[in-house]
Order: C-alpha cells, then sequence, then structure tokens
C-alpha cells in the first residue's frame, strides 16, 4: 500500500505513513496519536480513523483489535451550532 | 522495570515532565517518571491552554511571568522536532462590574510592580482588539500582549522527548499502590510492575496528589473540581486574544489551528473526582460565550470534554516536602492554572531539591501557610 498518499484521518489530512511512524516511535494507543498528531479531533471525531489506527496498532503488537484501548467517546454525536445550545434558534 | 532510581516522579502531566527535564538537564541521573495512563491524560491534557501572566498574587504573576520567557524559546531550548504552538495573542479580561473592577485594578498594580506590561483599556479600546466583543455594560478590560496559547500535549511531548534523550525513563500504564518510608525518610515506591527504591519521590499527580499523600498518611489541603470544555470546529483567525470575563465565568481563546476552546465554571460543582460531560454545561457555555462574543453562535462544537482543577485554599500552589516524609515532594494545588506555570515550577523545584539558589522563595509556596501562616488568596481564577 502506498503509505504516502493513503489517508487515515480524512478531518486531518493524515496519512498511514505519519500513523506508522508514530507507532515505530513508541506511541502506544489511539489517545497518544490522536493528542500528537490531531488524527480523530476533526468534526467527524474519529468514526474513520479510529478503527483504522487500532487495526495498525493491532498489526504492530500482534494482539486482536478488539484489545486496542478505545478513546473516550464525547459528546457530540455531530457538529452543533453553540447557537443552538444557547437557545437562539 | 528497574529496581531503584535516585528519583521517582509520579505524574506524567506537564509539572512531573518538566520536572524531570529540570534535574536531568542539572545533571541528575537516573530518573523515573510513573504515569497511570499517558502522558497528559490528566488535567494537563484537559485544560484550556492559556497561558497568562494577569494574576492577583505576586507568587502566580512571577511564575506566569517567567514561565512566558520559557515558552518563547520552548522549540528551541528542548529541540523539538513538532511545534509547541505558542501564540502571543494576548489575554483580554473584561470587567462588568465595578467590584471585579476594582479588583482588576489592585491585580494591575501589582503586576506592573512585577514589571508585567498589562494596559487598563477602555470599552472602546477592547472592541478594537476583539471587534466581536460585546461592549454593553462593560466597564473596562485589562490586556496583556505577551500573554496567550500553547499546545498542552505538544509542551509535554516536548519535555518528554528532551528529558529521554538526557537518560530520564518513562514508565506510563503504570499504577503507584504505595510509598514506604523509615524512620522518616522515603525509602521506596510500590507500583504495578514492581517496587522501585528511591530517597526523593516527587508527588505530580495533580487531583491526585492527595491520594499520593495518604500513602505516607499526611492529608493534603486539597481537593479535586470537575471544570468543563468545548472546542469547536476552525474558522479563519478572527479573535487575537483569550477573553476572560470573570463575571460570566468565561473564558474563550481561538487556537492556532483555527478552532475555538472555552469553558465556564459552575459555582455548585461539587469536590468531587467526576470527570463525565455534562449537558448542562453546554447550554451554561453556549449562553455565556454567545453574550460576551454572540459572533460566535454560528460556530459548531465538535468535542466537549472535562477534567479536574486542583483546588488549593488559597488557588496558589503548594511547593513542599512532606512532613515526616522527608525526601517526598509535593507539586500540586495548581487550581487551574498549573500548566502555564509549569516551566518555572519545575525550575523552582529541581534548585531546592538540589540545595541550588531558588530563583524565587519556595517557602512562599510552603504547607506552613494552611496552619497560621499568611495564605496567598488569588482572586483571578475563572
Amino acid at each position: 500500500m502506498q503509505t504516502k498518499e493513503t489517508i487515515v484521518c480524512r478531518c486531518e489530512d493524515i496519512t498511514l505513513e505519519e500513523i506508522k511512524s508514530l507507532i515505530d516511535q513508541g506511541y502506544r494507543t489511539i489517545d497518544e496519536i490522536k493528542r500528537v498528531i490531531r488524527a480523530g479531533m476533526g468534526p467527524c471525531q474519529g468514526r474513520t480513523c479510529r478503527m483504522l489506527i487500532a487495526q495498525e496498532l493491532a498489526k504492530y503488537y500482534g494482539i486482536p483489535v478488539g484489545e486496542v484501548l478505545m478513546p473516550t467517546f464525547r459528546p457530540t454525536v455531530r457538529p452543533v451550532k453553540l447557537g443552538t445550545f444557547a437557545g437562539g434558534e | 522495570m528497574q529496581k531503584s532510581a535516585n528519583v521517582v516522579i509520579i505524574g506524567g502531566g506537564i509539572t512531573g515532565c518538566a520536572t524531570a527535564y529540570e534535574l536531568a538537564v542539572r545533571g541528575v541521573k537516573d530518573i523515573v517518571v510513573i504515569e497511570k495512563q499517558y502522558l497528559s491524560s490528566g488535567a494537563t491534557g484537559r485544560c484550556g491552554a492559556g497561558v497568562r501572566q494577569q494574576w492577583g498574587t505576586e507568587t502566580n504573576a512571577i511564575l506566569a511571568r517567567d514561565s512566558v520567557k520559557r515558552f518563547e524559546g520552548m522549540n528551541e531550548e528542548l529541540e523539538y522536532d513538532r511545534d509547541i504552538e505558542f501564540k502571543q495573542g494576548g489575554y483580554l479580561m473584561v470587567s462588568y462590574t465595578q467590584n471585579e473592577w476594582n479588583q482588576y485594578k489592585k491585580n494591575v498594580a501589582i503586576q506592573h510592580s512585577l514589571g508585567i506590561p498589562t494596559k487598563m483599556i477602555t470599552p472602546q479600546e477592547a472592541q478594537e482588539i476583539v471587534p466581536h466583543l460585546n461592549i454593553n455594560g462593560l466597564i473596562g478590560a485589562t490586556f496583556c500582549q505577551s500573554d496567550g496559547h500553547a499546545n498542552p500535549f505538544h509542551v509535554v511531548d516536548a519535555y518528554y522527548k528532551a528529558a529521554s534523550r538526557l537518560g530520564v525513563k518513562f514508565e506510563t500504564y503504570t499504577s503507584v499502590t504505595g510509598i514506604t518510608r523509615e524512620n522518616g525518610k522515603v525509602t521506596s515506591v510500590q507500583t504495578s510492575k514492581g517496587d522501585i527504591a528511591a530517597s526523593i519521590v516527587i508527588n505530580a499527580c495533580g487531583y491526585a496528589a492527595g491520594t499520593i499523600c495518604k500513602m505516607v498518611g499526611f492529608e493534603l489541603p486539597l481537593y479535586p473540581q470537575r471544570h468543563q470544555a468545548l472546542v469547536t470546529e476552525p474558522v479563519e483567525p478572527c479573535q487575537g486574544p483569550m477573553v476572560i470575563s470573570l463575571h460570566h465565568r468565561l473564558y474563550c481563546q481561538q487556537t492556532p489551528h483555527g478552532s475555538f476552546i472555552m469553558g465556564v465554571g459552575d459555582p455548585n460543582e461539587p469536590k468531587d473526582f467526576n470527570i463525565n460531560s455534562s449537558w448542562e454545561f453546554l447550554e451554561d457555555v453556549a449562553r455565556q460565550a454567545t453574550t460576551v462574543l454572540p459572533l460566535l453562535k454560528n460556530l459548531r462544537v465538535v468535542r466537549q470534554w472535562s477534567g479536574l482543577y486542583d483546588m488549593s485554599p488559597d488557588a496558589n500552589p503548594i511547593l513542599d516536602e512532606v512532613p515526616d516524609a522527608k525526601g517526598m515532594w509535593v507539586a500540586a494545588g495548581f487550581s487551574g492554572h498549573g500548566f502555564m506555570v509549569a516551566p518555572q515550577t519545575a525550575v523552582l523545584l529541581a534548585q531546592k531539591i538540589l540545595g541550588q539558589n531558588c530563583f524565587m522563595p519556595i517557602e512562599r509556596f510552603g504547607l506552613e501557610r494552611f496552619s497560621g501562616g499568611e495564605l496567598l488568596l488569588e482572586s483571578a481564577v475563572v
């Protein structure tokens, strides 16, 4: 696979190569990778990249994907305007 | 894991990582940092990412002033391969009540005595700095251009990498389960990965510092308090400074990434370790933020989270050796502003532990102030 051209996090434009490089450097969980490179911090909140990164970690450590630590799932489920919460619209 | 170390630091947040670096750079060998989860997983990674010098006590203001100088040169000093994203867009502290304005005047006098270049400005001048600021009812504002923002994840990462190059070991996903003393001195730390003998132990656990102190039978006067925050979608740069309105309990800034980070303090928040996100917070912060900065009503929220302030009784840090547990040092009680003062907190602690000249009297942050001494009483906490 062309790791340089394969986008893993579409919101933040993060490639597979960047993810693999962080895993090689010792960043061990989705949470750690997210905090350094912003994968999963965009408007979709990791819907696509979370499981792709989990697969890479599982491969690297030789463990089932189910054993990869998941980050906290945080509100909001989809982006909502501040004005909506303020009751103005 | 290794069986002994010269120094064990408990807590892989900004205070622990920066202290590890400052000790290592002063020649200390064999330092281990123990972190329960991953680096910056606690209060550091959940903070509002602000860096300000506009404080109401000399102690907080000196630590913050000197830390700003460190943030300015941090990418180079720590030879960081990314960017700590230090942006000096200023802090604009807006005042809507006369009481608050009187307090701000006193705070600015303290800041000026320390050489912090805060300006007192009119509502119109404040609006020139932040065009979308609502100045209805605004009495005035204080502004300091050299305040700003830094990325907490990257600052921790920078200290971690610099400390690692100096030989510091980091043990993540490792819990501390006990601390052993002999003859009033700390001798070892028990962890989920085995025991480490050490005569110097630094408790940099933020809101969990009390739990660690209890392991040597000491009650730290500190309590956890949840604070919630949110971040929006990124937009073009349109707000230079962090805007703080204590009257609205609000802080709100645009990061270099383009997103807005904001939070409100809840006066009814119980003393508790709860870090769940609440629906009520979203409504509260949205109302306050769109009152002070109406334009923001069109911004979409992408994520909310919460973290814990490690509140000390006077909202100033506690930097001291634990009585009856010599060799165990506490660096906690930062009360919501530990990130911005960490570079110099770490220097002060390292200087004290190594018996070097301290750049300011560390005794001012001592535990004695809670047992009859003079409290430092900080007024400017959101």
